[in-house]
């Protein structure tokens, strides 16, 4: 009987091998291994860091902070835009953060141009909504791209980076004609805290609308040159916020905005028309300040993809990057456990 | 893993096979978007997370099953002739196969838990958490999670290529007894190359 056709050894193991090194190939391609122009969340945390490093154990940005706790109370409104329980008529714990765009927790407080809120509600029936917002009312930059380039180019030896960047990316000039021009104030209490990125609303129908919503405060905002902020010490709005959040509770009303046919939902640099429609959904009270060593916004990462059902994410692409790079932050400094000051130094054992 | 020298079938359980190669897609496809969603800020990154979490969650119960029936049916005892070495690794990388299949799930849920994420597995739909937040056990799940993805891969890799190795090698059944569907060779083999260790074929 003759032998039927059979590979030799060697062929077979050719076949093992180009079998094994294909799939090997495809994994380490998908891991970026072939891809160095990739823009990854390392390479975006690590454009944060200053020439000295990243401050170990912080926050890779917004790195400077403090922690409130206090309630968000809905009036029912938004309940026509989404079905998530935060917007039906009640009140709703809360913990967040007030803090500043630095990668430096120790910069001092007048140096900072931008100021930020992190807050999470949380619901009776578990869900969680996370956010992190900023005061200036557009962003500064169209696509998560061109933000790693700004950190790059803020980041440069060159001189001229900064020039190039501007001249490559238009939006950016609007950005700093807000850095410049528009007013400081002397507290955290004043400021208005914007989502910027948009968020799709899912409402009970299942119908859907676009929408970003602000964070608008009670307190009369004041202005204060920064000259006169620089004279205040370095922590003047931890300290401010702190003397009167004991005096009295702070707040502010949460608005959503509705997008209209057309307007840039992909675009945080591009406001919308101030005339789409926009409905006062509840009021943010803040009862409580603590230090962020050892409070309760510590240890949480204001992802701003951290969202309850009836709301989702929408066709920008920055809700991505940010949880991309924030859970890298959160990893590094989690692993850096050792590196952040978790008591107060002097203080009793 | 005590397996009887001489067992009535030569071929895993239709619903051994069919588990089989439904987790080797689901398992593949998890290790995949792993190595793929850590690496990239673009807009798919928030999809592989949202399937990353169901997926490894699915495995997990999966794993559950597939150890329960193998408890139930067993598997079939490995050519007489094969070297001990090759013995020993086979039921060494398939403990190491059952224990990553049901740790990895495990301590990916831990590794969120630990962080104070929600675990989401469907909107409106989370799990509890396991474990308190804490960042010392965050930072150790998630070296365990990260390394132990390259372990698997490598581990998964090492299983296919030993896998065709008994395929077009050694041709000792041992493929076939997990193949998804009897091969044509299959009878051709027995007929070629009759030996003690090809045991009955009824099945095929």
């Amino acid at each position: 009987m003759p032998e039927p056709h059979r590979p030799s050894s060697f062929l077979s193991l050719a076949v093992i091998a180009a079998v094994v090194g294909a799939i090997a190939a495809a994994f380490a391609y998908t891991a970026g291994w072939f891809s160095p122009q990739r823009l990854t969340p390392d390479k975006l945390v690590a454009a944060f860091a200053p020439p000295t490093g990243p401050a170990l154990g912080h926050r890779r940005n917004h790195a400077k902070g403090i922690c409130f706790t206090g309630t968000f109370e809905a009036n029912g409104a938004g309940t026509e835009l989404s079905k998530a329980l935060a917007f039906a008529s009640g009140q709703y714990p809360v913990v967040g953060r007030f803090n500043l765009g630095t990668a430096d927790p120790d910069a001092a407080d007048a140096t900072v141009r931008v100021r930020g809120l992190g807050l999470q509600i949380t619901t009776p029936d578990g869900q969680v909504w996370r956010s992190a917002m900023i005061d200036p009312p557009f962003f500064p930059v169209s696509t998560p791209q061109a933000f790693y380039q700004l950190l790059l180019a803020s980041g440069s030896k060159d001189p001229d980076a900064m020039k190039k960047f501007a001249a490559a990316n238009p939006e950016f000039a609007k950005f700093g004609d807000w850095a410049g021009s528009a007013p400081w104030t002397g507290s955290y209490a004043e400021e208005p805290y914007n989502s910027l990125n948009s968020f799709v609303f899912i409402d009970k129908s299942g119908a859907e609308r676009v929408v970003r919503w602000s964070l608008k405060p009670a307190a009369q905002p004041v202005t204060v040159s920064q000259d006169e902020l620089k004279k205040r010490g370095p922590n003047f709005l931890e300290e401010d916020i702190t003397q009167r959040v004991a005096v009295a509770p702070q707040r502010w009303t949460m608005v959503v905005q509705v997008a209209g046919p057309g307007d840039p939902t992909a675009d945080p640099s591009k406001a919308w028309p101030a005339d789409r429609r926009s409905v006062e959904v509840g009021t943010l009270t803040v009862a409580k300040i603590e230090p962020e060593r050892d409070g309760p916004c510590r240890d949480l990462n204001f992802d701003p993809t951290i969202l309850p059902a009836g709301i989702r994410t929408s066709d920008d692409p920055f809700p991505a990057a940010r949880s991309s790079a924030y859970a890298k932050s959160y990893d590094l400094r989690t692993a850096e456990y050792k590196d952040y000051p978790h008591t107060e130094p002097g203080a009793a054992p | 893993m005590t397996r009887p020298e001489i067992r009535p079938e030569q071929r895993f359980k239709p619903i051994q096979r069919l588990l089989h190669w439904l987790m080797a897609i689901c398992i593949l496809a998890m290790l995949f978007i792993g190595v793929g969603m850590v690496s990239t800020i673009a807009p798919k990154y928030l999809t592989l997370v949202q399937i990353h979490k169901p997926l490894g969650i699915a495995i997990l119960v999966l794993a559950l099953i597939r150890l329960a029936v193998r408890a139930r049916y067993g598997a079939p005892a490995l050519p007489l002739d094969l070297p001990e070495p090759m013995k020993l690794a086979a039921e060494l990388s398939h403990y190491a196969l059952y224990g990553l299949m049901i740790a990895m799930p495990l301590i990916g849920w831990g590794m969120m838990s630990a962080a104070a994420y929600p675990v989401v597995l469907y909107p409106g739909w989370d799990l509890p958490p396991i474990l308190p937040q804490s960042d010392r056990l965050h930072a150790l799940l998630w070296d365990a999670h990260y390394y132990l993805a390259f372990a698997f891969f490598a581990l998964i890799l090492l299983h296919i290529a030993a896998a065709l190795f008994h395929a077009l090698v050694r041709r000792d059944g041992v493929f076939e007894a997990m193949a998804p569907i009897p091969s044509p060779t299959d009878a051709l083999t027995s007929v070629q190359r009759p030996t003690p260790r090809m045991l009955r074929t009824h099945d095929r």
